[in-house]
């Protein structure tokens, strides 16, 4: 791991809260998988172990009031946005303490007054949503950046490119994240683009776009930090294709007959977590006690949260149609 | 604007959005020619000049796009009008309006909202042919979480999108291609009902005719027509096709007894049956007649004027299906 050179103000603190994030999103996920079989959380649950590099890297860099758009994977990006893990554990358990009330579940986080805007469940749909966000910011002189994270499956569908269009065309303040993680659901990237290289095409529309090592938290953080900067000075819409990968299969429904268990393996090694932890304890920058005590915080709060969802009540059935309409709430 | 100036449908829109546009400056125009070429139906003719590029927003021909971009821009403290050009075209933005604008304050447990407004023309009538004939208002009002209005009248054109603007939710407008040319002396605001009512616009005693949209008017001709054979019809014009103003439909239907729904959508799965059910649920014993329905034919709309004639509903069925039900 280089990056550390071309960063010059990462030091132990700042990597230690990036290590840390991950595994609060690693094990929440894990603790979620868990439960999914004790059938406590039910439905999708779309797990993103594995990618986490990409949505604490990214996150670190924006400020309280920049926007984030994310996909069905997004409990990670819920918690590096700020969201408490008790909302989103809750949620998972359909709960009306729930971020969404329990009405959203796994794939449907939302939290308005983080500017955290899903969670949402129709591949390359919030694109063209994240665009409006900030065109609204555009319009009302406010400098703020909207983050649309999606994944490569995304620059299949017509809505990424007609996106990419209009924040170009009209020079507006968003960051495409695209996580790149080679498989959409089971269809491989290679098998489904005729040019696999996602940045290029953002580049075609006239975006500055860059690729990362998205398994490297310290080049996603990086490389968000330069596109931001850029975007809140005006120089509009960005896009980072990050390679990453996803070690687990698309939902708790995937017998991954589409990949090997060796690539899984391989890819598994360069794991971001894996990753940052070999490199602090080979430069003396983390010790056992250390990471002990950052597992056990984790798991503490992930106690506390599976238990404020288990006490958390069911919203009555007979407030059914509520939040249909304003006049419904 | 003198309120006995005549106005053309079209003329009424475009005087909604100048007014509209003066009086909040959340509020931007934003579609496909809707600037430098003045609207594809000439609505916006004009606004352009007025009002300048920020708030005439000219789009690339990217439907899903840019009503997904009015819906975040809605989300981020504007109030955009999107139109879409027709609604043969909105078919393309389907997945922002049903899956976007439809769920997003339920599915964030009533955190978000969406004030966003989506004109579009609809209708057949002049010889466009399959793809730009259609109407399809009732896929819409099926599914909850967005409004659906279609306004008829010039003075509806004229007050329900200020009244559109100010909802909360998302509200489509749907505007008939042959009623843009209609003139009318324009009333004043204070005696336009509120957007989710229907108006009686004919008092009748021996049967109810329900209309909206560009069906009205043949709807009225028939009622007319029916007048001079002695048979008194009520025409109901529904205004809002979600929510359904069901008090007004219901206590008609147990004055007259009769029921007959006019609408240019297609019969199967037709929002004119929606209304059948209704009747037939909360007025059964009120009934002296079965209700029925004068709908489109089962066929893509074909181009020969006397072909898409036969396919859509007009004044002689309507008025021979009405003497059938008070058996006359």
């Amino acid at each position: 791991m280089t990056a550390a050179n071309t960063k010059p103000h990462i030091n132990k603190t700042h990597l230690h809260f990036l290590l840390k994030q991950m595994v609060r999103i690693r094990r929440f996920e894990e603790k979620c998988a868990e439960l999914y079989m004790q059938e406590k959380i039910r439905g999708f649950l779309h797990l993103y172990i594995g990618e986490e590099a990409v949505a604490v890297g990214v996150m670190k860099v924006l400020q309280e009031d920049d926007a984030v758009v994310a996909t069905y994977r997004e409990h990670g990006h819920a918690l590096a946005k700020g969201l408490s893990m008790d909302e989103v554990m809750a949620e998972m358990f359909g709960k009306v303490t729930g971020s969404s009330r329990g009405r959203g579940g796994s794939m449907h986080i939302f939290d308005a007054s983080k500017r955290f805007y899903g969670g949402n469940a129709i591949v390359a749909g919030a694109l063209p949503m994240a665009v409006g966000l900030a065109l609204a910011d555009k319009m009302q002189n406010r400098n703020r950046v909207t983050v649309c994270f999606f994944g490569e499956g995304a620059a299949a569908e017509g809505e990424f490119h007609e996106s990419l269009n209009l924040a170009k065309l009209w020079s507006l303040p968003v960051l495409f994240v695209c996580e790149n993680n080679l498989y959409a659901m089971g269809t491989a990237l290679s098998i489904s683009e005729s040019e696999q290289h996602i940045f290029k095409k953002a580049q075609s529309y006239g975006l500055a776009a860059v690729e990362v090592d998205g398994m490297n938290v310290v080049d996603v953080e990086a490389a968000a930090q330069k596109c931001c900067t850029a975007i809140r000075q005006g120089e509009g819409p960005h896009l980072i294709e990050c390679h990453t990968y996803r070690f687990r299969g698309h939902s708790m429904f995937d017998t991954q007959l589409y990949r090997s268990p060796e690539e899984v393996s391989t890819w598994q090694q360069k794991g971001p977590i894996l990753q940052l932890k070999q490199w602090l304890e080979h430069n003396g920058k983390l010790d056992e006690v250390e990471w002990q005590q950052i597992e056990v915080e984790v798991q503490q709060e992930i106690e506390q949260a599976v238990a404020f969802a288990e006490q958390s009540e069911f919203e009555p059935a007979s407030e059914l149609c509520r939040d249909v309409y304003l006049e419904s709430a | 604007m003198n309120h006995t100036e005549q106005l053309t449908y079209r003329e009424a829109m475009r005087e909604a959005i100048r007014e509209a546009m003066q009086q909040d400056p959340s509020v931007f125009l934003m579609g496909e020619d809707v600037g430098h070429y003045g609207g594809c139906y000439a609505v916006s003719k004009g606004l352009l000049q007025e009002f300048g590029e920020s708030r005439i927003v000219d789009t690339p021909l990217s439907e899903s796009g840019f009503v997904g971009a009015g819906i975040g821009a809605a989300m981020g403290g504007m109030r955009p009008i999107v139109e879409v050009m027709t609604v043969n075209f909105s078919l393309l933005a389907l997945d922002q309006i049903v899956n976007n604008a439809a769920t997003l304050r339920h599915m964030s447990g009533g955190q978000l909202g969406v004030p966003l407004v989506i004109r579009m023309a609809t209708g057949s009538g002049k010889q466009l042919a399959a793809q730009h004939s259609h109407s399809l208002e009732n896929w819409y009002a099926h599914v909850p979480g967005i409004k659906v209005l279609a306004p008829a009248t010039i003075a509806d054109a004229r007050y329900m999108l200020a009244m559109a603007l100010v909802d909360p939710d998302p509200v489509l407008i749907f505007e008939h291609v042959m009623l843009y040319n209609r003139k009318e002396a324009v009333p004043k605001a204070d005696d336009c009902p509120a957007m989710d009512q229907a108006v009686v616009r004919q008092q009748g005693s021996d049967i109810t005719l329900v209309s909206y949209g560009g069906s009205l008017f043949k709807t009225l001709a028939a009622a007319e027509a029916l007048t001079e054979q002695k048979i008194s019809a009520e025409v109901i014009d529904l205004r809002s096709l979600r929510p359904l103003d069901t008090q007004t439909l219901f206590s008609s239907v147990n004055k007259t007894h009769r029921l007959l729904v006019v609408d240019e959508g297609w019969r199967t799965g037709s929002l004119a049956g929606e209304i059948c059910a209704l009747v037939a649920e909360h007025c059964f014993w009120a009934l002296d007649a079965p209700p029925q329905r004068v709908c489109s034919q089962e066929v893509p709309i074909p181009y020969p004027k006397h072909l898409e004639i036969a396919a859509t509903p007009q004044v002689e069925h309507i008025v021979t299906t009405a003497k059938q039900i008070v058996y006359r």
